[in-house]
């Protein structure tokens, strides 16, 4: 079951490459707050309940409601061009997101001497490095705080591979850090949208030599 | 102790944020730096002690925590002269000390932390801290700059992070696991070469955006242009020395394994490409921060050389650290008052420095040969200490291109400097206001720091990062 999911959540990331809209990229970005959940219920479901209920708050509370609503919110606020202007065409984009899936999993499979489980490995690195071409291929700001957002799921599914080993501090923090982030990536993206006329990084280009 | 110190001190930065009134804030920052160098000088004489649980009075901490505080005198007293000229409305000055205030205690925090996830929150902490001063001067450009530095510094750490979950999984089959920098070179031991070098990878990179270092050296950059000068020279030194502090204890961890040669390869590749990068914008840089921001870059790039070449390279990486801190923030002070002066920091379009702030022009004169590690400068004896370091290990292809590359950054800063200095061929509008000799004051007092440790370091500061490099090999 747990593997089900982790593919249908690289699938999602494949979605990615070719959605559109940001309405799209934010829905993707909810599915994959709820497959979160579903992985973390399987995989923690033995540890003690703090945890668990912690671990299930951020991803149905925050990953799933409380960004996408706030994304919504940016977008709607600042009058943001509802199409994603990706700098390449989607037909690219789809063929590099599978070579990342591709090459993460020769990663995967090449790395001996540590007992990792595969599948999770694998998930978390091709978001990783989906979230970073996705930054890097968008024209809009907030597309960059979507990308950071597929990260920040790699890094949570990488995390749950560790199973109860991570204390319960370090998931506070890590929580901390997502949730400030955002707050402070959200309100920098509300204030480029009050400065610029358009968001996308054409008018972050002044400093330069 | 150290609790009570961060409890009250966190407790100041929101009494400042809150309050309104000048005499007020000026006694709640007495009071506060009145705190940070009571819990230095606790901190020094409890050395190797546990405070706090995840705190630890360190060698390496101790040093930089020393010099931070040192630095925070320097940077309140030039934040208020920055904010007196500025004019700025009493709210703009309470979110700016407050914010500075966080950012030195968070700081303190990463210097002393001895878990690696403590430090890692941390670390992110100054991040956020830091933003709001960036973003002081509220102009499209200093929005540009904390974009993008706040995006690149979120993705960094989240690069560590990704460092820190494989590290823990490595070291889960041991029986005890123990995330304090003093418990995991001994469970690295058993892990495979190959998993090794993919955790020092992700967390060198991550770290790299706090240092200033080559793969992601940018987004400071950037931010040392827009940011208040007194801020600029806390980026530029003492946060710099966070991310120092953080790669040198990450290399300290991995020490004792096998990967010990590929990661000196690793830091040799970052230390000698930011020299190149800076040496190469340094001849076209016009902008006089910028300028003082790659010269940083390339001094980061020395010390990661000093790392990787061991020996008595160690010692002069920290050496080099806690003097270029010095210099640095004297750069950035005096650009304050020269901002006032030229009204811009373009390069071109200023000159005859010397004629119009003769003691601004005389500190101006000393930086440079500080910086460009002229004798007596301190720089020298740790720059020709890491070159010796170098020499020994038998990189000499590495000291070649190294000492080729910073002959051009030196030639580039002293041909900038001495054009603002002594160049008569502009007709210049006359300054607005008198220079004020006070403002001085401070830079003459770090220079005189930096040329004496130089010559006669104190032993208790010798033994002190001989302390703090005792485990390496």
């Amino acid at each position: 079951m747990t593997n089900i999911l982790l593919i249908a959540f690289a699938i999602s990331l494949i979605y990615m490459g070719i959605a559109n809209r940001l309405s799209t990229y934010i829905n993707i970005l909810a599915v994959q707050g709820i497959i979160l959940f579903g992985v973390s219920f399987i995989e923690l479901i033995q540890i003690n309940t703090i945890n668990l209920i912690f671990i299930l708050f951020e991803t149905i509370v925050f990953k799933t409601i409380a960004i996408p609503l706030f994304l919504n919110y940016v977008i709607k606020k600042n009058n943001i061009v509802r199409e994603a202007e990706p700098f390449l065409p989607d037909f690219l984009s789809v063929v590099i997101i599978t070579c990342i899936i591709l090459g993460s999993f020769i990663l995967s499979n090449i790395i001996t001497g540590v007992h990792i489980q595969k599948m999770f490995f694998l998930v978390a690195i091709s978001a990783l490095l989906s979230g970073l071409f996705i930054i890097i291929t968008r024209k809009k700001v907030v597309t960059h705080i979507m990308g950071y957002l597929v990260i920040e799921n790699g890094v949570f599914i990488l995390s749950l591979s560790t199973g109860n080993k991570m204390t319960m501090l370090v998931n506070a923090g890590i929580t901390l850090d997502i949730f400030v982030s955002v707050l402070v990536l959200g309100v920098f993206v509300n204030r480029i949208g009050n400065t610029f006329e358009e968001m996308n990084v054409d008018n972050l280009a002044n400093l330069k030599d | 102790m150290f609790g009570y110190y961060l409890i009250i001190a966190f407790i100041i930065g929101i009494v400042l944020m809150l309050n309104r009134n000048r005499v007020v804030r000026i006694l709640l920052l007495g009071l506060f730096l009145a705190m940070q160098t009571a819990i230095t000088i606790y901190a020094y004489f409890h050395l190797n002690e546990t405070n706090t649980i995840y705190f630890k009075f360190d060698a390496l901490g101790v040093i930089f925590m020393c010099v931070l505080t040192l630095l925070s005198y320097t940077t309140i007293y030039h934040s208020f002269v920055y904010l007196q000229h500025r004019a700025d409305s009493s709210r703009s000055q309470s979110i700016y000390f407050a914010a500075l205030i966080i950012l030195i205690i968070v700081m303190t925090c990463a210097y002393l932390a001895s878990y690696l996830g403590v430090m890692w929150v941390f670390i992110e902490l100054t991040t956020l801290s830091v933003a709001v001063l960036i973003y002081h001067e509220r102009t499209p450009l200093s929005l540009e700059a904390t974009w993008k530095y706040v995006f690149i510094c979120s993705i960094g750490i989240t690069i560590t992070f990704i460092g820190i979950i494989l590290l823990s999984i490595a070291i889960q089959e041991t029986e005890i696991t123990n995330f304090s920098f003093k418990a995991i070179p001994d469970q690295l031991l058993h892990v495979s070469a190959s998993w090794l070098k993919m955790i020092f990878l992700f967390m060198i990179v991550g770290f790299c955006t706090k240092m200033g270092l080559f793969p992601m050296h940018t987004a400071a950059i950037d931010a040392h242009t827009v940011a208040p000068p007194p801020i600029s020279a806390f980026i530029s030194t003492t946060l710099m020395n966070v991310g120092f502090i953080s790669i040198f204890r990450t290399y300290s961890m991995f020490a004792h394994t096998s990967i010990l040669p590929w990661m000196n390869m690793i830091l040799f590749l970052c230390g000698l490409i930011s020299i190149i990068v800076s040496a190469a914008y340094l001849l076209k840089v016009n902008h006089l921060k910028r300028m003082s921001a790659y010269s940083s870059i390339e001094h980061m790039g020395i010390a990661a050389i000093g790392i990787a070449s061991g020996g008595i390279g160690y010692f002069a990486a920290i050496f080099h650290m806690i003097l270029h801190s010095f210099v640095k923030a004297g750069v950035f002070y005096q650009i304050d008052q020269f901002h006032r002066n030229f009204r811009t920091y373009m390069i071109n379009e200023t000159g005859n420095y010397f004629k119009r702030n003769l003691p601004g022009a005389m500190v101006f004169l000393l930086l440079l040969i500080a910086i460009t590690a002229m004798p007596p400068s301190g720089l020298f004896v740790t720059e020709f200490w890491i070159f010796k370091a170098l020499f020994k290990s038998g990189h000499f292809f590495i000291l070649v291109l190294a000492l080729f590359f910073l002959s051009i950054a030196m030639y580039s800063l002293a041909k900038n400097f001495l054009y603002i200095l002594f160049n008569q061929t502009k007709d210049l509008l006359p300054a607005e206001e008198k220079p004020n000799p006070t403002e001085t004051y401070s830079q003459y007092i770090l220079l005189a720091l930096v040329f004496y440790l130089g010559i006669n370091p104190p032993v208790g500061m010798i033994n002190l990062i001989k302390d703090a490099v005792i485990n390496l090999p």
